[in-house]
């Protein structure tokens, strides 16, 4: 007698088959066997038959269009006869933007094609290096500066010299010496650098002229007086906004204070010195004393939004950001927000020191079109299409002549980048920078989020710092043994 | 016979051979990576890697974040599986409940989640957990209960992790409980019924131990699957979470081998995370013998 | 007292299905509001104007049809080659004599406990010497055969009644013949649902294809909406119309396939 279970018609299963004697086994696929019971398939023909019917089409179906899917799988892309294709990597919003130089390129250089890919500044240094580690790299890619000793140390980047002294366009004289210098790894150049990117502030004019400062802060006291009369009169929700998953901040201070971040060979952390400390300190301190929200960046939903909205009257951020609060923030605000060198310890001249980041472009040593990547990387260097692209994105030249230019010199929001530029610091150049310097936002968080004490942080920084440069230096010793 | 074994070989040799090449092969072949230093330097020149033996093993250990991942790791599984199970057995019962009309739509929308993308739906609780705009702080705000720094407390994004993985798991463990609850001959809980005893008793006597063999498999699945978390803390707190509370245990492993290549140690981890799931398989089923039968 | 029940559970059952279905809601919902109306306060169950422009964004200016063609490719070779295989493998464990086939079934069962992870690392830098980094057959690969897959076939084949193969054989035909013939129809509602439980899988999977790919042009959808969110966090809107698009398939395909889905997972028997 079939009795009928509630949801399918079906009705339970009676006996538990198990193939296995143990008994461990037999428990643990009970289940499944219970499910899928062994002795009463034959009862089970209508139910099959209505199975059936419909998947053999479906099966028909999926054939054929498998049988057309399986040579597609194998394709590789085909170069039209005559033309050289390059691959041409780009981070962020330039990711973006560079498809629309394309054209000029192409119409200066018939014979090339270039095939872009974006790819997110989160992802870009695991994504660089994965493509190393896969032998996919592209030909020529733009590349963080401060990755360009790390990837140099693993051999995927093509040394430039030669390519270099042939070169009418790219001059080594046309570069800030210390931004060129960031590309230059035991005597040999790697990259050239394409933009220049240090960090300011950038604040809402208004609010600071509601505190009563005409003119942004010029020294640590000054800023933090500013931020305590915001925070008072609550002109805006925060004074500032500071990612706590940031190393920039917490690093450009370390340089303000003339802390070198790490020992001078780059085989040990300098981070517990008293120079660093007070820098850290100083950042922390911001927190605990309310003019930073303790958010990273991961849990603002749009910085530009909650800007325009008075969440925060400042943040410090990099020269993108001009094109993107010039896109992103209404017609209303755009008078009201302008940008301002970082003020450093009290006592030195303005402005403090900031980082001397950037991005350079990199010709990878598999690529076996060198050549053709040469001719893009000298039509990205070029002062007029730096001044084209500065006006696309709002990232700054790396080269000195686009500055001089008058479109560069009226626009306001560069005035601060200029005098900026005249006070960088390069970070340590060593291979891994990249994960050093996420070790130090780790442990600011600590601080910041954790209560852990400064001191103790920094000894856990340091060695952390030590622990990863561990293999730098037995390679380094290797290298001085004869 | 001999014609069935040749047939046997032919029939087994494409599984067995993608099964050993690109699985068994590796895991050999990781635990041996995991006795050296290979990183970044090594990729670029064999010669940059050191044979260290149980180094790794040793700096995992006494690192602090592996002990912080494990333990993130094991709140997650320990929290999110019995609150998986337990959600799925309720609904389960519900749905296969005699007075319940349309199950079939139930089933159909408590089963929804388990066939979503894990990216896609990070995503979306990603926002819908924001402290500000997000639809559940909303939520508890108008029945009454104080708002959360939901991704950003360290308190708390664990929990909102877990409040996806939940979400997201507990409509397969429940179709599995739905047919284990079928397989129990209705007889029982007549004769129980005639015999005076609630529902609760019912429950107590009858279902639970008839159910117990689909709670060590439902258990042991899942468990494994939870100690393996990855997509939900990669997506919705890429930085590890506030103080790296939700930096889990495989998170570890993918940051410390495609990260940072540090390919020697990553593998150490991912054997470290092995010998957990062996225990943990081995306790639960140690458990269910002794209190079985 | 029957209709308290009937109600407290029906109740019950509402909540709890209007939870469960409350994200995919608010995705779909937000995916169609205009940019920016997804984050006010207080937050928005529905668009004040109902706009495709985020889609249109996605397919157009960020090529996200370019990422569904490859998940739906690879998905689909994925499933064919999983289904051949495991199905093969599972016969034999379940129907063809030979030494040690117990023994070796329950090793199989033991690897069932190793996690994926573990073999990922070598097996990339495996595939790295074969030249398949960044290609379909790197992600398509390692979900050619399953242990799970064999198990789940191989359990359904135990009920095959031997008798069958065995008159089938002493009528001459061969080995293959037979599987092909008998056993593969005969199995229909596992193959379904091993097919659906491999398509979805191969669909929805997420860390194997984020390492071994590349090339933006290569992405599965999880890959491409993880790399969007790195870039457009802010864009909630355009986010919720990635998920839409990632997450929209397989649900169809459930919702279509679930009576075979489900079925396959609770198939009984009448008794006698």
């Amino acid at each position: 007698m079939a009795r009928r279970g509630p949801l399918n018609g079906s009705t339970e299963p009676d006996r538990r088959t198990s193939v296995f004697g143990s008994e461990t086994s037999k428990q643990f696929i009970g289940l499944s066997s219970a499910v899928f019971d062994a002795d009463h398939l034959d009862t089970m023909t209508s139910t099959r038959q209505n199975l059936e019917r419909w998947p053999r089409a479906t099966v028909r179906a999926l054939c054929c269009a498998l049988a057309l899917l399986l040579p597609l799988s194998f394709a590789c892309t085909s170069e039209p006869p005559g033309t050289t294709v390059i691959e041409f990597w780009g981070m962020g919003r330039e990711g973006e933007l560079i498809d629309e130089l394309l054209p000029q390129f192409y119409a200066e250089n018939p014979g090339i094609r270039v095939r872009t890919q974006q790819i997110p500044w989160t992802a870009a240094h695991e994504k660089l290096l994965t493509a190393f580690v896969g032998e996919s790299t592209p030909d020529v890619s733009q590349m963080g500066n401060t990755w360009v000793p790390e990837f140099e140390a693993i051999g995927a980047i093509a040394p430039l010299d030669q390519m270099l002294a042939a070169s009418e366009i790219v001059d080594i004289n046309g570069y800030f010496p210390g931004i060129w210098q960031t590309n230059i790894v035991d005597g040999h150049l790697y990259g050239v650098p394409w933009y220049v990117d240090t960090r300011l502030i950038f604040y809402r004019t208004d609010i600071f002229a509601e505190a009563g400062w005409s003119e942004p802060p010029k020294s640590w006291s000054e800023w933090v007086r500013l931020m305590d009369v915001i925070r008072e009169k609550k002109l805006a929700e925060w004074p500032a906004y500071l990612a706590t998953n940031e190393w920039q901040p917490p690093v450009l201070l370390g340089l303000q204070t003339g802390s070198p971040i790490l020992n001078e060979r780059g085989t040990h952390g300098e981070f517990s010195k008293p120079e660093f400390k007070e820098a850290f300190t100083f950042y922390t301190d911001l927190f605990a004393r309310g003019y930073a929200p303790k958010l990273s960046y991961n849990q603002i939903s749009n910085v530009y939004q909650q800007f325009a909205e008075k969440d925060f009257a400042m943040i410090i951020t990099g020269p993108w950001n001009v094109g993107e609060f010039r896109r992103r923030l209404p017609e209303d605000l755009q008078d009201d927000w302008s940008t301002a060198a970082v003020p450093g310890p009290d006592g030195q001249p303005y402005p403090g020191t900031s980082l001397a980041g950037g991005s350079s472009i990199v010709i990878f040593a598999r690529s076996e079109k060198q050549d053709a990547s040469w001719k893009l990387l000298e039509f990205l260097s070029r002062p007029d299409i730096q001044l084209k692209f500065y006006g696309m994105s709002g990232n700054l030249p790396a080269r000195r002549e686009a500055w001089e230019s008058e479109v560069f010199r009226a626009d306001p929001a560069m005035r601060a980048f200029r005098t900026q530029l005249e006070n960088v610091t390069p970070t340590p150049k060593v291979p891994e920078w990249e994960q050093i310097a996420s070790e130090v936002w780790e442990h600011a968080e600590m601080v910041i989020r954790g209560n852990v004490p400064v001191d103790r942080a920094l000894e856990l920084l340091d060695r952390s710092t030590d622990s990863i440069l561990e293999k730098r230096r037995w390679m380094l010793e290797q290298k001085e043994q004869p | 016979m001999r014609s069935e074994t040749r047939a046997a070989l032919l029939f087994l040799t494409p599984a067995l051979t993608v099964l050993t090449l690109f699985f068994l092969i590796p895991v050999g072949a990781a635990f041996f990576l995991s006795l050296t230093d290979f990183d970044i330097y090594a990729v670029a020149d064999i010669s940059n890697v050191r044979f260290v033996a149980f180094k790794n093993y040793a700096a995992l250990l006494t690192t602090p974040i592996f002990w912080v991942a494990l333990r993130n790791t094991l709140y997650f599984a320990l929290i999110g599986g019995p609150l998986t199970v337990g959600l799925a057995l309720v609904t389960a019962m519900m749905v296969n409940s005699k007075l319940a009309r349309f199950r079939g739509l139930f089933r159909t929308v408590f089963f929804a989640p388990v066939v979503t993308t894990m990216v896609a739906v990070a995503i979306v609780f990603r926002y819908l957990f924001h402290t500000r705009f997000g639809m559940i702080n909303f939520g508890l705000e108008a029945i009454g209960i104080p708002t959360v720094d939901w991704l950003g407390d360290p308190r708390w994004a664990m929990p909102a992790i877990i409040i996806l993985a939940v979400w997201k798991n507990f409509g397969y463990t429940m179709i599995i409980f739905i047919a284990g609850l079928q397989s129990i001959p209705e007889e029982l809980y007549e004769a129980a019924r005639i015999d005076g005893a609630g529902w609760w008793s019912q429950f107590r006597r009858i279902t639970i131990p008839l159910l117990a063999p689909t709670f060590v498999f439902v258990g042991i699945v899942t468990a494994i699957g939870y100690l393996q978390l990855f997509a939900e803390p990669y997506v919705m707190t890429p930085d590890g979470g506030p103080l790296d509370s939700t930096l889990s245990v495989v998170m570890l492993m993918y940051l410390q081998g495609f990260r940072w290549w540090s390919m020697g140690y990553a593998a150490a981890v991912a054997f470290l995370l092995f010998v957990v799931i062996g225990i943990a398989t081995a306790i639960q089923l140690r458990l269910r013998k002794d209190l079985g039968e | 007292m029957k209709a308290l029940k009937t109600i407290a559970l029906h109740a019950a059952l509402l909540i709890a299905a209007g939870l469960t279905a409350f994200p995919l809601f608010w995705m779909v919902s937000a995916s169609f509001m205009p940019t920016g109306e997804a984050a006010t306060f207080p937050p928005r169950l529905l668009p004040s104007q109902a706009t495709l422009e985020h889609y249109q964004a996605l397919f157009t200016r960020l090529n996200l049809g370019r990422a569904f063609f490859n998940s739906t490719a690879i998905a689909l070779l994925s499933t064919a080659i999983a289904l051949l295989f495991n199905s093969m493998a599972g016969y034999a464990f379940a129907k063809l004599r030979f030494g040690r086939r117990d023994q070796i079934f329950r090793l199989l069962l033991a690897v069932l406990v190793l996690p994926a992870q573990v073999a990922m690392l070598p097996l990339f830098l495996m595939l790295k010497e074969m030249g398949l980094v960044n290609t379909y057959w790197g992600v398509i690969i390692p979900m050619m055969a399953s242990v799970f897959g064999i198990f789940l076939i191989r359990q359904f084949m135990l009920s095959i009644p031997t008798e069958l193969l065995e008159a089938a054989r002493v009528d001459g035909a061969s080995e293959w013949s037979i599987y092909w013939k008998i056993v593969i129809p005969l199995s229909m509602p596992v193959l379904v649902t091993l097919a659906i439980f491999t398509f979805m899988a191969s669909w929805n999977d997420f860390m194997w294809p984020l390492i071994v790919l590349t090339d933006n042009d290569r992405y599965t959808l999880p890959v491409s909406i993880a790399n969007l969110v790195g870039e457009h966090v802010q864009d909630i809107e355009l986010m919720m119309a990635s998920s839409v698009v990632t997450v929209i398939p397989v649900l169809l395909l459930f919702l279509v396939l679930q009576r075979y889905y489900v079925a396959g997972i609770m198939v009984g028997s009448v008794k006698g």
